[in-house]
């Protein structure tokens, strides 16, 4: 029997993984739920159809949305976390004991269940008393908040979906709103090689720029989003993210990672020059 | 076997009919879309397919007798109405078959000021005289509302001879007038009650809504189906009661309507009224909800004013639609018009329209409660961004007209055009409006003040887009000579 998941990159560009067995499958009032387990990525979380982690690799794109901002930030005590309902976000922020509060916002309940279920990895941190969880869509939550954060991870599926709203202008205007004066907020870019990928990733960095003072890019290589090379965004309101970067500072943190480490986050923000070329278009 | 409104006669007539693989020597000559493969591509087979010209297996608007005729009595059915007709012409041409019928050259009609164009277009169509009522205006909002009874009292003792009164049943805003009391008022001196329902196709199927026009006792209605009913642009109803001779409105319909109606739009009726008729409550149960809640977000947010049944007043606000959003934006020192902009320039959002003082969202089954979000959450961005101080603001929408000549004579009328600023004193022959919401801020037989000038500038300098003058940049209007 070969039982495989197939995700649609593009009309024309299909990425497949053999699957050796289905683990859960529902429907919540949002979205379709999957989880199967694999031989070579081992277990992975689907919504709609469409990857959102690996055993395997989640923890690039973890490390990567996270350590940047929080290394940047001299001084991260409050942290709204939007989407990231597996989990991932939060296991990585548990691991600064500066920070005061986790604040995480999911728009789906069932994700979480789910997650805390079978995806033991990522979902492994949700008890700790810094963390608060709202079930909630991240757009209007947001909304109400004002002087309130000092990182916001915003760490949403794609742009269409129920993620949507979470590259709108408004959405980044009222992230903008609710960070203090020297507030961060990073991004899921999405990527810059297919098309219509590099449109949406056009499309919500012009939204950025418009919002905030600072804003830059930087990428990961993450194998099983499509193309493998993913972009995030870097929004501030203060801070550069290589001009005010401490890495001494940061690794005397004895934070243990697999991906991140200071001379690649100096790295990470030097981009292709065809990718330079997209975002200068909208800047 | 009887036909219930779980049927839908044209639509199920066209699936019999694409399978029946008629081979077209008629028009239209797209055949099938065969020979226009761009515009098939663009708009897709199926679509293409069932855009046919009328025939027997199809029925004719003009002269319906068999699955049009089945459609327009369960329309009638699920409206509560005697009889109906399936309109292709928008509500504009269910409008002017209304007065149409009612009037003929010289006959007086009693109507608020703040009717759409189509209302209008007809007078000058039939020669028909207007008797003004001027509409009670909330000053705060700076928006016209409802009829006051006893001003239509007044008008009908004033004019005896009139045939009719039309009623806005809401207006664009959602504000209703006490349509039962002025339909026993109407019928008490023999005079005929128009319901423009162009904007209350809902009052018939959801719960909780003003009353419906047919169910007040009225004579005649339009209800626009594209507008919260689901059907494509420019499809419509035109509802008559037992007192109306539906065979002559026919005749009157056939004066101006398309002799090759479009089956995309029969069929779009045909489907919008089952699914309405057999889901309808829950349907605008939802829609009412959705405006509710975004109606206390934005209160929330402060500045903005979305009003509701709190309007209500017993007489000109006899009644409030809650599906609509209507949101005052003054307090934030933005014009409706500026926000209506900023929505879709700055946030890809776009509403219905925006005026001096106030933008009109229009909440549908269509809508999703993230999309919802969005809106409210760009409206608190404005205000952010963009607030100001909400002195100094121009606020009144609504100056009641001086009528010096009828709409038809001041039409045809020989006439010169004169920059704005030297018009003033003269009268009007052609209209000015804003559209959205296409009411007039003149119509052809006007006096023109300085008032209605200063108006237009205004409107102009705040980004409205304004319509229907002679000189496309509105700097000149044609007076009368």
């Amino acid at each position: 029997m070969e039982l495989w998941f197939t995700e649609r990159h593009t009309p024309n560009v299909k990425f497949s993984i053999k699957v050796d067995r289905q683990i859960y499958s529902g429907h919540s009032e949002f979205q379709r739920i999957d989880v199967f387990d694999s031989k070579e990525f081992g277990r992975f979380l689907t919504l709609d159809g469409y990857m959102m982690l690996t055993e395997k690799d989640e923890f690039i794109y973890h490390e990567m949305i996270t350590h940047v901002p929080m290394s940047v930030h001299p001084n991260p005590k409050n942290i709204l976390v939007i989407g990231a309902g597996d989990g991932g976000v939060v296991r990585e922020l548990t691991r600064y004991p500066q920070v005061e509060s986790i604040d995480l916002v999911e728009i789906d309940e069932l994700v979480v269940e789910v997650s805390k279920k079978y995806l033991p990895t990522t979902a492994c941190r949700f008890d700790d008393p810094r963390v608060h969880i709202f079930y909630e869509d991240g757009v209007k939550f947001i909304r109400r908040c004002e002087n309130k954060y000092d990182v916001i991870i915003v760490d949403s599926t794609d742009p269409f979906g129920p993620g949507e709203g979470l590259f709108t202008k408004e959405f980044y205007g009222s992230c903008f709103k609710a960070l203090h004066e020297d507030g961060i907020m990073v991004n899921q870019h999405e990527s810059p090689f297919y098309d219509e990928d590099a449109a949406a990733m056009q499309r919500s960095h012009k939204r950025i720029v418009e919002s905030f003072p600072i804003s830059k890019v930087y990428q990961a290589h993450i194998p099983t989003y499509p193309s493998g090379h993913w972009l995030f965004g870097f929004a501030s309101k203060k801070y550069h993210p290589k001009d005010d970067y401490n890495g001494t500072k940061w690794s005397m943190l004895g934070i243990n990672t697999r991906y991140y480490n200071p001379r690649l986050h100096a790295g990470a923000f030097a981009l292709p020059n065809y990718v330079e070329e997209l975002l200068k278009d909208v800047e | 076997m009887a036909l219930s409104q779980v049927n839908a006669p044209i639509y199920e007539a066209l699936r019999k009919f694409r399978k029946m693989r008629i081979v077209p020597f008629d028009v239209p000559g797209h055949k099938r879309g065969r020979g226009n493969m761009e515009l098939t591509e663009f708009l897709g087979e199926d679509c293409m397919n069932v855009d046919v010209n009328s025939m027997k297996p199809l029925d004719n608007l003009c002269h319906p007798v068999s699955v049009i005729k089945d459609a327009e009595e369960l329309a009638a059915q699920a409206f509560g109405a005697a009889n109906a007709f399936f309109m292709v012409g928008g509500t504009t041409s269910a409008v002017q078959s209304m007065i149409m019928y009612a009037c003929k050259g010289g006959d007086k009609i009693i109507m608020p000021r703040n009717v759409h164009r189509s209302a209008i277009n007809a007078l000058i169509l039939c020669d028909a005289v207007p008797v003004y009522v001027n509409p009670d205006v909330n000053k705060e909002l700076g928006i016209a509302l409802g009829m006051s009874v006893t001003q239509v009292e007044q008008a009908i003792k004033e004019n005896p001879d009139a045939k009719a009164i039309l009623v806005n049943n809401p207006t664009y805003y959602g504000i209703c007038s006490d349509l039962k009391k002025i339909t026993e008022l109407a019928h008490a001196h023999g005079m005929l009650v128009l319901a423009d329902e162009a904007h209350g196709t809902h009052f018939y199927f959801g719960e909780n809504f003003p009353v419906s026009a047919m169910a007040a006792g009225a004579d005649l209605a339009s209800a626009s189906m594209h507008k919260s009913g689901g059907s494509l642009t420019q499809s419509s109803f035109l509802l008559m009661s037992e007192r109306i001779n539906s065979d002559y409105m026919r005749q009157i319909v056939n004066l101006t309507q398309t002799t090759s109606a479009s089956y995309l739009l029969l069929s779009s009726l045909d489907i919008s009224r089952k699914r309405l008729a057999l889901s309808g409550r829950e349907i605008f149960a939802e829609t009412v909800e959705m405006a509710e809640y975004a109606r206390a977000e934005i209160n929330s947010i402060g500045g903005y004013y979305a009003y509701s049944k709190e309007l209500v007043n017993g007489d000109s606000v006899y009644d409030f639609d809650v599906s609509k959003l209507s949101v005052y934006t003054l307090p934030i020192g933005l014009a409706g018009i500026e926000v209506y902009d900023l929505l879709r320039d700055e946030y890809d959002i776009q509403i219905e329209f925006g005026d001096i003082g106030n933008i009109l969202a229009y909440i549908s089954v269509g809508d999703r409660k993230r999309d919802i979000e969005r809106l409210i959450s760009a409206l608190s961005e404005i205000k952010r961004r963009f607030g100001k101080s909400g002195t100094g603001m121009l606020t009144h929408e609504y100056i009641n007209p001086i009528v010096s000549e009828s709409p038809r004579r001041a039409f045809y009328a020989e006439k010169r055009s004169l920059p704005l600023d030297e018009a003033v004193g003269h009268v009007c022959s052609e209209f000015v409006m804003c559209y959205p919401p296409g009411i007039p801020i003149l119509a052809p037989g006007e006096l023109i003040t300085h008032e209605i000038i200063e108006y237009i500038k205004y409107a102009k300098e705040k980004g409205c887009s304004m319509t229907d003058t002679e000189d496309i940049n509105i700097e000149r209007l044609n007076i009368i000579v």
